[in-house]
């Protein structure tokens, strides 16, 4: 078996150089100095800027689309509807962590029959400048029948609720329901017997709980530039965690060959699973096509609310079990999930989540994922986990406090670990939920006495992570560099990650190698950035290309000495005889080898293209301190830890930033986050003014804790770290909440006004 | 759009008067904004910033006069006024993020009309005079008769507020601003209170003004929410009187910055809060 073939983890014979230690990142300068691209920073010659009309009401009847005003304005080159895309039929494709269905992608692309949400767009202009192309959408007339809309979840699954899709009838029903229903599918997690389970429980806790949608909040509207050419070639430039999917979807939805759209991914300033999914590509291809000038299209901030991917609001039942020993003996649960306009709610990987945490014999979990007139969901950051711990980590806490047994230790005690048969499926292998929660336990955060309206929360999360279809290519320069080209947009400082994996196979510095996001014509197809895979299913492919390019190494070495490549070794960036043996030879430097390659093969590169597997789950836990302001309800956040296992950092300040990060969006969701809608289903706050995520100022520094339980399955340890740190955040707030003041509030977020009122409810004041 | 940066006050009012869809620019601050979120389409935009009165703090019969178009940021660079008046500073600070702050002016956020403009209740309780100029030349009105509803002003055709009169303070005088929002900056008033209150030499108030901000379609000015500190000397008792009558006097809506009842009870604890540290300044001085 040679070297690249085991790409397990093992302990290392020698000390790491550069894995573990934190080096500049390669996109670093370009970013601080305002010079890295992002995709709204190209401009082609002779361009034009698009924009798209979208739609004021939140379910209406599109019964014409007059355009011939606006196709007269001068400037004004070309305009397209539904038209101009031929539908597609009904079939499932796979998008990041969920699967959408092409029919249901090209009406959220552009309006069809119906527009399903306040801001789905309904037209798209190309003009010569953005100003004629906002005029001219203003003379595109709509024949719009308004219809009745629903946009509360347990609204919409009401019979009598206006329907969205009257071709929608309840899957995974038995019978198959004759009525049409908003909800578009039951699931259910099973394991063993939750009444069993119940009926030996001394304690039950049952409470219900809401949340609100809410926008992953990236600074970096949407935005590309297509170009469509006399002879069929496509183009696109575009901000996405995964250009391959944009082929594939603005391909598929245009109606060209694959081969005939080549898509480069730009910097991309912050996706969180919101951009796992295409809206404007189509568009300004189509446009493109149609004019045969490149087209531009940049998202406004108040599209960006209206239109693209916030993640579900839910309703959720919660009911857990445990004797006076702390034994939690049942976990049941009920999630319905707004899935916006067309189905697929994060509902499925939420009810998976639901209890991942904890080694249960008895779990039901029960899911609804239910249409409503909103923005079609897209994934966030551990998508549907954040939601349904917020629901099971709060009761868990009120577990806590009637059973009497401190948080961490009830957790402690029923913690999952190696060998635990998860509700969802899998037997766990080695996981550091039981690190997470002594982590905690012994930070001193988690022993700072409080003071008055002050408390303490702590909950659990966990994430799956995937591995998943890769490919790396690694050029060796003829100086001794190395250009390493991935296919999997930087959505964290991945690249310079795994140049130091690269770095530390190869036992070169890692400034030697030059790491570049290729565009889809450079490589084999990649998935995209998404489920925390990057770092660890990219990292574990460049590791095995590393080593098939120090077999050639090894090989052009063997060939210069003539001795068998067996009897060659790669050490510290040399290759050495294996042993005395196999003759006395000075040691040859990639440099020198490099060098050479002409005169012993030609040039020397490596490529891998494979579907990695073996993802290590990655649990969080999380403490809080918070003080609340009786008299007003606010909040403020004190201190904040979050532990969470990596498996192993490669890069410690890159992973302390997506704990810091994750802990952040999580506060913004406990706190204000939140979609306002008014009485026509229109969306009040469509700007970071109104939708208040958190500032600053608002936040103390995050204390990120990285415990390291290392993967099996990666030759460093790697599992995925972008998302759990999200998925305790809003239940230890909540939790915080309930220690300072004795109010637990079960609805999502814990503004203000509705923590003000939950203390005037308590305390029996006047508004109560 | 036509865009004019005249250098004097009567050419800024002659642009003013000539153009129906005429608007003033000062820092910008709203009124760019609106712009680029189309809500607004002015066929004349007049800058102002180059009309060097409006950009100056000069002392006035013991006073101020401050510039409709001096910006937080050389309003609270500006020690002697600052020190009179560190409740019409702070509310003027309160305003967006550092670089908002080298723009913002305490005209364009009094003109701009929002119902929780946060200068807008401070001015008004230090008394605040709005020197306001036309074509039938200048006119003097009290701050809060410049708005009149939610973007809407008393400012006829071809007239801009020039400046800000704040008259001589008197003696053992203190004011204060303080807003609630749910985050600690770069956000808008769901309630602001700004207090402003003089004791005689045995502590005992004076002369007191509140107006409370974000609670109705103006800065409202409660003459009994005065009258709870007046004779007192501003106890425990006097300043929940305060709260209750501020709380009384509040007429807000339910929106999506907060709910009705909500910013009814906070105003009360805002004006309450406001009061207590305009008391510590007046004790100080």
């Amino acid at each position: 078996m040679s070297a690249a073939e085991d790409l397990g983890y093992r302990e290392k014979p020698h000390e790491l150089k550069w894995v573990g230690t934190n080096v500049a990142r390669t996109d670093g300068v370009d970013k601080v100095t305002g010079r890295a691209r992002f995709g709204a920073d190209l401009i082609m010659p002779g361009m034009l800027f698009g924009a798209v009309l979208r739609s004021p009401h939140a379910h209406a009847r599109i019964n014409g689309i007059d355009t011939s005003k606006a196709e007269a304005v001068k400037g004004v080159k070309a305009v397209i509807t539904r038209k101009d895309f031929e539908d597609q039929p009904s079939e499932m494709i796979q998008v990041g962590e969920l699967t959408v269905n092409i029919r249901d992608v090209i009406r959220n692309v552009l309006a069809r029959e119906k527009a399903m949400y306040d801001g789905h767009a309904v037209a798209a202009v190309a003009a010569t400048s953005a100003s004629i192309a906002r005029k001219a959408l203003k003379l595109i007339d709509v024949d719009y029948e308004v219809l009745p809309h629903v946009i509360d979840v347990v609204e919409a699954m009401k019979p009598d609720a206006p329907l969205l899709n009257e071709d929608q009838f309840t899957d995974g029903v038995d019978p198959k329901p004759d009525r049409p229903s908003n909800v578009a599918k039951r699931l259910e997690i099973k394991l063993g017997d939750v009444e069993k389970g119940f009926a030996e429980a001394d304690v039950v806790i049952e409470r219900e709980y809401k949340t609100r949608p809410v926008h992953q909040g990236y600074i970096e509207p949407h935005a590309c530039v297509a170009s469509y050419t006399e002879d069929g070639q496509g183009e696109v430039w575009c901000s996405t965690p995964g250009h391959f999917l944009v082929r594939a979807i603005t391909s598929r939805l245009c109606g060209i060959e694959v081969s005939k759209l080549k898509v480069t991914a730009s910097e991309i300033g912050g996706g969180f699973g919101g951009k796992n999914i295409v809206y404007l590509e189509p568009l300004a291809l189509a446009l493109s096509r149609k004019c045969g000038r490149p087209v531009k299209i940049a998202m406004h901030r108040n599209e960006v609310f209206r239109a693209t991917g916030p993640t579900s609001g839910s309703h959720m039942k919660v009911k857990i079990g445990a004797r006076h020993d702390g034994k939690i003996t049942a976990g049941w649960a009920e999630l319905m999930f707004q899935a916006g306009a067309f189905p697929g709610s994060p509902v499925f990987p939420a009810a998976m989540c639901a209890y991942a945490c904890y080694d249960l014999e008895n779990v039901l979990v029960i899911g609804y994922d239910v249409v409503a007139n909103r923005p079609k969901t897209t994934a966030y950051r551990a998508p549907g986990a954040q939601i349904s711990a917020f629901a099971v980590e709060s009761a868990m806490d009120e577990m806590a406090r009637e059973l009497g047994i401190d948080p961490v230790d009830l957790r402690l005690m029923n913690a999952a670990k190696e060998g635990t048969k998860a509700a969802y499926g899998p037997t766990f292998g080695p996981v550091g939920q039981v690190e997470t929660l002594q982590a905690i336990k012994n930070h001193p955060n988690y022993n700072v006495p409080l003071g008055p309206n002050q408390g303490r929360g702590v909950a659990s999360g966990f994430w799956f992570n995937i591995g998943g279809e890769t490919s790396v290519t690694m050029n060796v320069n003829d100086d001794g560099t190395i250009a390493l080209t991935v296919g999997n947009p930087d959505l964290s400082g991945t690249r310079t990650s795994i140049s130091v994996m690269a770095a530390e196979e190869l036992g070169i510095e890692p400034e030697r190698i030059r790491p570049a996001v290729g565009d889809t014509t450079s490589l084999g197809f990649n998935f995209i950035s998404a489920g925390s895979r990057t770092t660890f299913a990219v990292g574990k492919a460049t590791v095995e290309v590393a080593r098939v390019v120090i077999d050639e190494l090894r090989a052009r070495a063997a060939a210069t000495w003539n001795i068998p490549v067996e009897a060659v070794v790669w050490e510290d960036g040399h290759a050495r005889p294996a042993s005395s043996n196999a003759g006395d030879f000075e040691p040859l430097s990639l440099e020198d080898i490099a060098r050479d390659a002409k005169k012993t093969g030609g040039p020397i590169a490596g490529h891998v293209e494979t579907n990695v597997s073996g993802a290590g789950p990655s649990f969080a836990t999380e403490a809080v301190d918070i003080e609340v302001d009786p008299e007003t309800g606010h909040i403020k956040i004190l201190s904040f830890t979050a532990a969470q296992d990596a498996g192993k950092a490669i890069q410690p300040n890159l992973v302390e930033g997506q704990y810091q990060g994750a802990a952040v969006q999580g506060i913004g969701w406990a706190l204000n986050e939140e979609y306002i809608y008014d009485e026509q289903g229109r969306m009040e706050n469509p700007g970071f003014l109104d939708y208040r995520m958190p500032v600053a100022s608002d936040l103390p520094m995050i204390d990120a804790v990285i415990v390291e339980v290392p993967n099996p399955n990666h030759p460093y340890g790697v599992r995925g770290i972008g998302e759990t740190s999200i998925v305790p955040v809003m239940a230890a707030v909540a939790n915080a909440l309930d220690d300072a003041t004795g109010v637990r509030v079960q609805e999502l977020p814990l503004s203000p006004p509705r923590v003000l009122k939950a203390l005037n409810e308590k305390n029996g004041n006047r508004l109560g | 759009m036509r865009y004019e940066a005249p250098e004097t006050m009567e050419a800024a009012v002659a642009l003013l008067a000539s153009d129906d869809n005429a608007r003033v620019l000062a820092g910008g601050t709203d009124l760019l904004v609106q712009l680029r979120a189309d809500t607004i389409d002015p066929s004349l935009v007049v800058d102002v910033k180059k009309i060097d009165a409006m950009r100056t703090v000069t002392a006035e019969d013991g006073g101020f006069r401050v510039g409709a178009a001096v910006t937080g940021a050389e309003l609270g660079e500006h020690e002697e006024f600052k020190s009179v008046w560190p409740g019409v500073v702070e509310a003027l600070e309160l305003i967006g993020s550092t670089q908002i702050q080298s723009r913002a002016t305490m005209g364009g956020n009094l003109c701009n009309a929002s119902p929780a403009a946060d200068s807008v209740p401070a001015m008004i309780a230090a008394g605040a005079i709005a020197t306001i100029e036309g074509p039938n030349g200048s006119r003097d009105i009290p701050v809060e008769d410049v708005a009149t509803g939610p973007g809407r002003t008393s400012l006829r055709k071809g007239e801009l507020v020039a400046s800000f009169l704040f008259p001589e303070q008197a003696p053992r005088t203190g004011d204060a601003y303080l807003r609630f929002i749910p985050r600690t900056e770069m956000d808008i008033a769901v309630v602001g209170a700004g207090v402003c209150l003089t004791l005689d030499e045995s502590g005992l108030c004076t002369a007191a003004r509140v107006s409370l901000g974000a609670v109705a379609a103006l800065a409202l000015v409660p003459d009994e929410a005065a009258d709870a500190l007046m004779g007192t000397s501003v106890d425990e008792a006097a300043l929940a009187r305060l709260s209750e009558v501020a709380s009384a006097a509040a007429k807000p809506i339910d929106d999506k910055r907060g709910t009705k009842e909500f910013r009814i009870q906070v105003t009360g604890v805002m004006a309450r809060r406001a009061a207590e540290i305009a008391l510590a300044r007046a004790k100080g001085k």
